[in-house]
């Protein structure tokens, strides 16, 4: 293993001598990377620090001698691992290894094309700065090159100039090793090698991106960045993710104000060198047709018109004053973003009346959350060195790809136990290996190396969070909590739901609430524990609440009623977004902000680890929402005093974490199972990584890869039902049905599972919920 | 030393040789009971004293081979013979299999005995399907008559024995892209170490051995080490089976003790042609650098032919006389190598590719001396910088044959073409009339 992935265990260190120099490294250590230490680069293309060695390249060739025995040939430096009395010399003292890689690099071009000027990979391309650095300036080969029809499409995404490719097998490697989806494979034998894919099963990998960034080449190319630009062109930023929270590091692309791509950052403690294709690709929704690009105010007449900042601020105050009003914030915002709703509630608004769970959710998850706030103790380090790791309503692969990877990099390397709690096995715990367990009930023999990663699904059965809770407290194992969103655990901390302030802080401990006034400068806060999001809305659509600030919610991920009650016409709405949405077209007072490539400021991952970015769009005119509400509570007359990312991120720095007793934990039983009989069924659902989510708008080659919708069923009920794999059966509730193919999957007679929100899958528009339901299921 | 030592080749000639009764007849499986009477431990040690030394090209000793099986590990351990005979010039397995399937058989039970296998694999080239009908009907045989299967001759051993078809690819000869190929993946060599004793087939410990190797054991553990050591030379002992093919007399296999010369073998082969000299030869397959008429005494045995600048491979001696063009042979085995090579290594994949045409101009007079040396330095980029041996076997016949007849490559480029008349050298030629 790569030496920055040794444990802080005692390793054992080996001296080697490589051009002269004496370099000390873990025992293990590959030549070529013990070479990096001393600054010394060995020209490479199949290696990768993170990839088993697969000396394919050869380019990388060098002078080995071990205690004063030479081996007869040089050797690839990319798959030897040092030993004590080893002699190397690289290309830089040895005219032998200089030879050789400069034959190798011969080798490899006399089949490249001369193509640089038009490929996306000039100007940075490991193997064209590598042939000026290592190769000889002319070339011997005469003949004609070989061809191959171009570009051939790995996927809708991921795109394939066969001729330039160097068959290093970096992308298969990562696509076996790293995603488990070995979905690309080298065909064909010599020089007719290529990289391919069988036609039956496309390749459909959440993580191919990472093989266009792990070309070292311009082969594999992303369809919509292909002739797009030149890297040279682009302004690099780091970067975070904005679609889960993973909390992935990113590089953003931009060129003249438009993102042109995204790339994986590095970060060994989190994403290591890999992202999602959702984290990559999915930022079209950014420069969509729909986005807001002016304040607007409903006219008289019924319909928004644009208006000037002052114009907007003031309806909005006017609106809010005085009103009974509540706040809804997605779970997308930054930490500095939902702390400035937290505060304007309760300091403009007066009301703890705030949620962010713009989702499926209970009062259980609330007092759960309250419960672990101030306790985020659970890292990905946690996941390497687990004995036993639990999913619990928490579909890795879809809800949170990262996890995903480091879970099954763990499970390749050491057989790590998985269990899931779940209905069904899906895709992703097929390949974690993970034992299916309908309930908590069954899992046993946890330790306090065990970790339990409990997803926002819990919140859908009742007591789940109250057993999660026991099951650790019983055995020690470490729970940590994994929403979908990425701006949910920062929302949390920041006191973006009803019964926590800021820090974590239990609303209803008086000391809690003092220290906050204090920190704010006023006199008290309002004592009432906040509705949540659900209760806001019947609150709203009966007359108890008439005022709302709403922040990037979409109504049909918390329940088909949602919209509906939103449509009460005597409800002041003001809707901070970037896009046109449902939300904005009840609106009263709709304000743009600014999207997450536009702003700066910071998400807190699962771990509560800070993900801090820059803005990336440098002359970009949007504010981010804190700026938008201070101007707001500056209009009510309400000051909250967060003029800019900065001072928002330190004030809420010197607040800090709350020290005092945290809240009680949740205390629910479960609910009894419901036995459905004949053609019923319960249904169950999670979102897919790839769906009709509003940020992956506008990026087809994406949508392109996602997993079609089905219904999974299982070989019992495929029996009664007279269906086989492929088959329509037709999903219905009173308000509607949901048709798509059956799969016969390992699933409870009892019970199916569809996806929550894909092409032809919309279980909250259609069926009327999200899952536990039961519903009737025949053939189509 | 008697110039012939039929050993595994005994009985070829009667009509039965292949079946269970023609090989039991001559004391077939006797060895393996006797073996099965050992420790497994004192099989190798045996195996190990006696000197025998693979006979599939690179000469390791097969028992110390066996040696590197870790023992009490608790896992299952394979036995694979390799029996994907694909070099060219080679015919010495499938004849083997052939007439004398059980010999194979017998040493396949010892052999897993020893190293403590339940499970044997051959690994057959695909195209030979007269070969694989009659080793799986020799395995039906032996299943039936209780040498394989459950409790071996009552001895208490179990040993399953598949054989596995390949699908013809010459890299599956190689055993850790046969073991991938056995595996059910694309046959590519893998990264050693791990090396297939620790992870060889499904990760675990695995020998690999060549048919000849394999089939010499049960000889050995019959007639005993002092026997064994009387054939042969200081460091290579025993006997083998040399092919001798392309111009001469009486083409086939001879078997003798190592150290035989070609001189020797040639006369008992009926000599080179009849009217016609003896130009250039290999001694060990296409992969192993040529010998000329020069080379007639060089003793066959490992060290005899490396000391004269070549290896003994598998032995298989392929006669050229002087009507044969050796840009043209030469041309003809780098296709096969590019044909062959796997395309996972750069030098292997780009460069065999590349000499085809290289060879190819040169045959067709095209270029200058100038492109002899960049032919040679580029063969010589390749040789030694590939992933496995491959690339080499294509760089030997190509260096061999500059180094031996740069004169000829370079009146092709006077010629404008092959001086060669291509029909003198094909055996449906008149003898004598080239």
């Amino acid at each position: 293993m790569s030496p920055e992935n040794a444990v802080a265990t005692e390793v054992e260190m080996i001296t080697v001598v490589i051009d002269g120099f004496e370099v000390t490294v873990p025992k293990g250590t590959l030549i070529i990377r013990a070479a990096e230490k001393l600054g010394i680069q060995i020209p490479r293309f199949c290696d990768h620090p993170l990839l088993s060695p697969a000396g394919a390249c050869r380019q990388c060739l060098v002078d080995v001698e071990i205690n004063g025995r030479a081996f007869p040939k040089p050797q690839a430096s990319c798959t030897i691992p040092v030993e004590n009395g080893m002699i190397v010399k690289t290309q830089l003292t040895s005219e032998v290894a200089d030879k050789a890689q400069k034959g190798i690099m011969e080798l490899l071009l006399i089949n490249h094309p001369l193509d640089c000027p038009v490929c996306d990979k000039g100007g940075e391309c490991p193997l064209q700065n590598q042939a000026m650095s290592n190769g000889r300036p002319e070339s011997r080969y005469e003949g004609v090159k070989r061809t191959y029809e171009k570009p051939s499409a790995i996927s809708s995404q991921v795109l394939l100039d066969r001729e330039r490719c160097v068959l290093c097998a970096r992308c298969t490697r990562f696509s076996n090793e790293i995603a488990g989806d070995p979905f690309i494979t080298l065909n064909e034998r010599g020089a007719l090698q290529q990289v391919g894919i069988y036609e039956k099963d496309p390749f459909l990998s959440y993580f191919s991106g990472n093989t266009v960034q792990i070309c070292p080449v311009g082969a594999l190319t992303g369809a919509s960045y292909r002739f797009r630009s030149r890297p040279f062109d682009l302004v690099s930023t780091p970067s975070a993710c904005e679609h889960c929270a993973s909390g992935c590091s990113m590089r953003t692309d931009v060129r003249r104000g438009k993102t042109l791509r995204r790339l994986a950052g590095e970060d060994a403690e989190v994403n290591e060198e890999w992202n999602c294709d959702k984290g990559r690709w999915a930022f079209k929704y950014i420069t969509n047709k729909e986005r807001v690009t002016n304040p607007m105010v409903r006219g008289a007449d019924g319909e928004l018109h644009e208006a000037s900042w002052p114009e907007a601020l003031a309806a909005a105050s006017a609106g809010l004053k005085g009103k009974r009003a509540a706040v809804l914030t997605g779970g997308r915002s930054t930490i500095e973003d939902a702390y400035a709703y937290a505060k304007f509630a309760r300091v403009a608004l007066k009301t703890n009346d705030i949620d962010f769970r713009s989702r499926l959710h209970s009062d259980e998850e609330a007092a759960f959350l309250a419960s672990i706030a101030t306790k985020l103790n659970v890292s990905y380090r946690d996941i390497d060195s687990a004995d036993h790791v639990v999913l619990v309503d928490f579909e890795p692969e879809d809800e949170s790809p990262i996890v995903f990877l480091r879970i099954y990099k763990q499970v390749n390397k050491r057989g790590l136990k998985v269990s899931t709690v779940s209905p069904v096995q899906s895709r992703g715990s097929e390949k974690l290996k993970a034992e299916l367990h309908p309930t908590l009930a069954s899992i046993s023999g946890l330790t306090n190396k065990s970790v339990i990663l409990v997803g926002e699904r819990a919140s859908e059965v009742i007591g789940q969070f109250t057993a999660v809770t026991k099951l650790a407290d019983q055995s020690g194992a470490k729970v940590a909590w994994i929403p979908r969103r990425a701006g949910e655990v920062g929302a949390l901390l920041a006191g973006a739901i009803g019964n926590l302030l800021p820090g974590g802080r239990p609303l209803l401990d008086p000391a809690a609430r003092v220290d906050i006034a204090s920190a704010w400068g006023v006199e008290s806060l309002p004592a009432t524990a906040g509705k949540a999001t659900w209760e806001i809305l019947e609150a709203a659509s009966d007359g108890r609440i008439d005022a709302l600030v709403v922040g990037g919610v979409d109504p049909l991920d918390i329940s088909s009623e949602a919209l509906g009650q939103l449509l009460n016409p005597s409800t002041f709405v003001v809707s901070l977004e970037i896009s046109h949405s449902a939300i904005t077209a009840v609106a009263d007072v709709v304000l743009p902000v600014a999207a997450v490539s536009e702003k700066s400021g910071s998400y807190l991952n699962w771990e509560g680890r800070p993900r801090t970015f820059e803005k990336a769009i440098t002359d970009s005119l949007t504010r981010s929402d804190l700026r938008i509400l201070s101007m707001l509570a500056d209009e009510m007359g309400a000051p909250i005093n967060l003029p800019s990312t900065a001072a928002t991120a330190r004030e809420l720095q010197s607040i800090g974490i709350w020290d005092g007793a945290s809240a009680p934990k949740p205390e629910v039983a479960l609910a009894p199972i419901a036995q459905p009989s004949g053609d019923q069924a319960i249904f169950h659902s999670w979102r897919q990584l790839l769906d009709l989510g509003t940020l992956q708008g506008g990026e087809e080659n994406l949508a392109g890869t996602a997993r079609p919708s089905e219904v999974v069923i299982s070989a019992h009920r495929a029996q009664t039902l007279g269906v086989v794999n492929g088959d329509l059966v037709k999903v219905s509730t009173a308000r509607g049905t949901i048709t798509a193919p059956a799969r016969i999957g390992k699933i409870s007679d009892s019970d199916i599972w569809i996806p929550r929100n894909s092409i032809g899958s919309q279980c909250i528009a259609t069926l009327g919920a999200a899952s536990g339901l039961v519903v009737t299921v025949v053939k189509a | 030393m008697s110039k012939i030592a039929p050993v595994l080749s005994a009985h070829w000639d009667e009509a039965d040789s292949f079946t269970l009764d023609g090989y039991k007849r001559h004391g077939g499986y006797n060895a393996a009971m006797k073996a099965l009477a050992m420790s497994p431990d004192d099989v190798i040690a045996l195996v190990k004293d006696s000197g025998l030394r693979g006979r599939g090209g690179a000469g390791f000793p097969t028992g110390t081979k066996w040696s590197f099986i870790p023992q009490g590990d608790n896992k299952e351990h394979y036995l694979v013979v390799n029996a994907d005979e694909s070099e060219p010039g080679t015919c010495k397995d499938m004849p083997l299999l052939m007439a004398n399937p059980h010999v194979l058989i017998e040493g396949m039970i010892i052999a897993s005995y020893a190293i403590r296998a339940n499970y044997a694999f051959i690994y057959l080239r695909g195209e030979v399907v007269h070969v694989a009908r009659r080793v799986q009907q020799a395995i039906t045989d032996a299943y039936a008559a209780g040498l394989l299967g459950k409790n071996i001759g009552g001895k208490g051993y179990d040993l399953e024995l598949v054989l596995h078809i390949g699908a013809g690819a010459y890299i599956c000869g190689e055993e850790t892209a046969l073991l991938d190929s056995l595996e059910g993946f694309r046959g590519q060599p893998r990264l050693r170490p791990p090396f297939p004793a620790i992870a060889g087939l499904y990760a675990r410990p695995t020998v690999v051995n060549n048919v000849e190797s394999i089939a010499s054991v049960p000889a050995i553990i019959d007639r005993g080490n002092e026997w064994f050591q009387s054939m042969g030379t200081e460091k290579s002992k025993g006997f083998t089976l040399y092919s001798l093919s392309g111009h001469v007399t009486n083409p086939g296999q001879i078997e003798a003790p190592l150290g035989v010369t070609l001189r020797e073998l040639l006369e008992l082969a009926g000599g080179v042609r009849e009217g016609h000299t003896l130009k250039f030869w290999t001694p060990g397959g296409s992969s192993t650098p040529l010998f000329t008429a020069e080379h007639l005494d060089v003793p066959l045995d490992y060290e005899g032919v490396s000391a004269a600048g070549s290896m003994l491979g598998t032995k298989a001696l392929q006669i050229f006389d002087e009507t044969t063009c050796v840009v043209r042979a030469v041309l003809r085995w780098t296709e096969f190598y590019k044909h062959e090579s796997c395309g996972k290594c750069t030098p292997c994949r780009e460069g065999t590719w590349w000499l085809v045409q290289m060879m190819k101009d040169l045959e067709a007079g095209k270029g200058t001396p100038a492109d002899l040396d960049k032919l040679i330095e580029i063969t010589q980029n390749i040789a030694g910088k590939s992933f496995c041996a491959l690339a080499d076997g294509a760089a030997s016949p190509i260096i061999s044959s500059v180094k031996y007849f740069r004169d000829e490559y370079v009146a092709h480029l006077n010629h404008g073409g092959c001086p060669f008349d291509p029909v003198a050298s094909t055996l449906f030629a008149t003898a004598g009339q080239a």
